[in-house]
């Protein structure tokens, strides 16, 4: 079966410096995948890349089409949903409204409205504060808003940028228990940047190792978790 | 008793018009978040495009429609030329880049049409109303209207499209509003169009009143800025009711308290008065953000 993405020989540069040194990985349709590593070894730069957020080099093909010339609005289009680090709410706006604005592509009403409902079941704190100023929200909230407004678009691949950043661990784990869910019962493939690699490897089917712009390691999540050796050099644990 | 209603009402024509062209900068703020210098010199430049096509002979609702189609196009044109060039160089840049424009549109109209006064007609009755004892004249009453309607339509577009959501969306967050899929480029030439659109709507219900001529539109658009100031700057119910506010203030002060060559003190007054005690203006939202 063709992966859902297939990632070649990425390079990425900010300004003069060169970030990504020629990244490869694939992810399988349905799939959780981690990106893990320390901080600066170029994560959260990938899924930039990925979106066309930065000046890259390289092939990205999602789906069968290439797409690393493409605009992030088109990229957006062919069902790519990405949650930035540091969310990207709309604070100015309410609750409602960045839900709105998720499914700002999308033509079919109905449907938009049927997901308004799952996400509020998946969700029911946002919900509660759906006319409430987003920039009002707790962290916690404000991750589960930016999610939802990802899923709004009823994307095929869930780029999730460090979900966990600056979230007490009980509030992650609700996060990444319902991502499970969403996983499974949508179909949604999910790449998922973190550096609590602990937690990532146990929502994770398969993990990519960052190290300085390139990937130094790669398996499958069980694999990974078993091998003390990788853990020690790479997570730090 | 008489004379201070006259006043009032007389305020509130003015009013009327500082209301729309502040709905028109408030509009690109909404938009953009930056402040249109040459608002002024556009609704003007686009009144005199409306006074060529009525002098060849054009009906006047038609004019009016097909002018504020022309200067939409032209708003556009204008963030796709001059504005889109410069988005990402510092505040300063830009706010020099939209006074060069200022200049440009009026001395361009000066060059084109000359700079004697032209008279513009007006599409309402020439009979002053009776109303009480007070004489109303019906252009002034019609002008307010045409503000009430065209402000009830852009807060209809603003909640309650689409459209309107983008656009509040690109002016916060340009780099999130792309994640969703918008179409950044295209909303802020929308924006442009559509302020450029309705400062059209202004300069055409001003005309008829200060005749038209190159500078029409300075003395107004301090005005403006005083109206879309103490109303808000992101609000444009706030603009319209600035813009009444202005409007009774400046002629009331100006008979009563500081004579008629202080009038437009007033509205400097106003503008720093507003900064300083209330930055955010009578509607603003003050925006709370968790750091």
């Amino acid at each position: 079966m063709a992966a859902l993405l297939d990632v070649s020989g990425l390079h990425a540069v900010y300004g003069s410096t060169r970030v990504l040194h020629g990244i490869d990985f694939s992810l399988e349709e349905g799939s959780i995948t981690a990106l893990l590593g320390a901080n600066g070894a170029g994560k959260t730069t990938t899924l930039r890349a990925l979106c066309a957020m930065i000046q890259t080099e390289g092939a990205i093909c999602f789906d069968g089409v290439r797409i690393e010339d493409k605009a992030t609005e088109e990229i957006v289009r062919l069902g790519i949903a990405h949650v930035p680090d540091g969310r990207g709410t709309f604070v100015h706006l309410t609750t409602e409204e960045n839900l709105r604005l998720g499914a700002y592509v999308r033509r079919d009403r109905r449907a938009v409205a049927e997901d308004f409902e799952r996400i509020y079941g998946y969700f029911p704190r946002i919900k509660e504060r759906r006319h409430q100023q987003a920039g009002t929200l707790s962290g916690g909230e404000q991750q589960m808003l930016a999610v939802s407004r990802a899923l709004m678009l009823r994307p095929r691949l869930l780029l999730l940028d460090e979900p966990s950043f600056g979230l007490a661990p009980l509030v992650v784990r609700e996060i990444f228990d319902i991502m499970g869910t969403i996983n499974t019962n949508e179909k949604v493939s999910i790449l998922l940047v973190e550096q609590n690699a602990a937690m990532a490897l146990d929502l994770a089917d398969h993990a990519y190792l960052i190290e300085t712009g390139r990937v130094v390691f790669s398996g499958s999540a069980d694999e990974i978790k078993r091998n003390d050796a990788v853990r020690h050099a790479y997570l730090g644990y | 008793m008489n004379a201070f209603l006259d006043q009032i009402f007389a305020g509130l024509a003015t009013g009327g018009i500082y209301a729309s062209v502040a709905l028109a900068l408030v509009m690109i703020y909404q938009a953009t978040h930056l402040v249109n210098f040459a608002q002024g010199e556009m609704a003007m430049f686009s009144t005199y495009i409306a006074w060529s096509l009525i002098n060849a002979g054009m009906p006047y609702w038609a004019a009016f429609f097909l002018t504020i189609a022309i200067a939409f196009v032209l708003g556009v044109l204008v963030e796709r030329i001059i504005v889109r060039p410069v988005e990402r160089a510092p505040v300063l840049s830009v706010v020099v880049v939209f006074i060069g424009m200022l200049v440009i549109f009026n001395s361009l109209a000066g060059w084109i049409y000359t700079y004697t006064i032209k008279v513009f007609p007006s599409p309402f009755p020439k009979q002053p109303l009776h109303w009480g004892g007070h004489f109303v004249s019906a252009h002034q009453l019609g002008a307010v209207g045409v503000t009430l309607v065209v402000l009830a339509l852009l807060y209809a577009f603003f909640r309650y499209t689409s459209l309107g959501l983008a656009m509040r969306a690109v002016a916060q967050n340009p780099e999130s509003s792309r994640l969703v899929g918008i179409r950044v480029g295209r909303m802020l030439a929308l924006g442009w169009g559509l302020a450029s659109a309705i400062g059209a709507i202004a300069g055409m219900m001003v005309a008829p009143t200060v005749y038209l001529e190159p500078n029409m539109m300075s003395g107004i658009l301090l005005y403006a800025f005083a109206a879309a100031l103490v109303g808000g700057i992101d609000s444009p119910a706030g603009a319209v009711l600035g813009g009444f506010l202005v409007g009774v203030l400046e002629n009331l002060l100006g008979a009563y308290v500081v004579g008629n060559e202080l009038k437009l003190v007033v509205a400097l007054v106003l503008i720093v008065g507003v900064l300083v005690v209330k930055p955010s203006g009578l509607f603003g939202k003050v925006h709370v953000t968790r750091v």
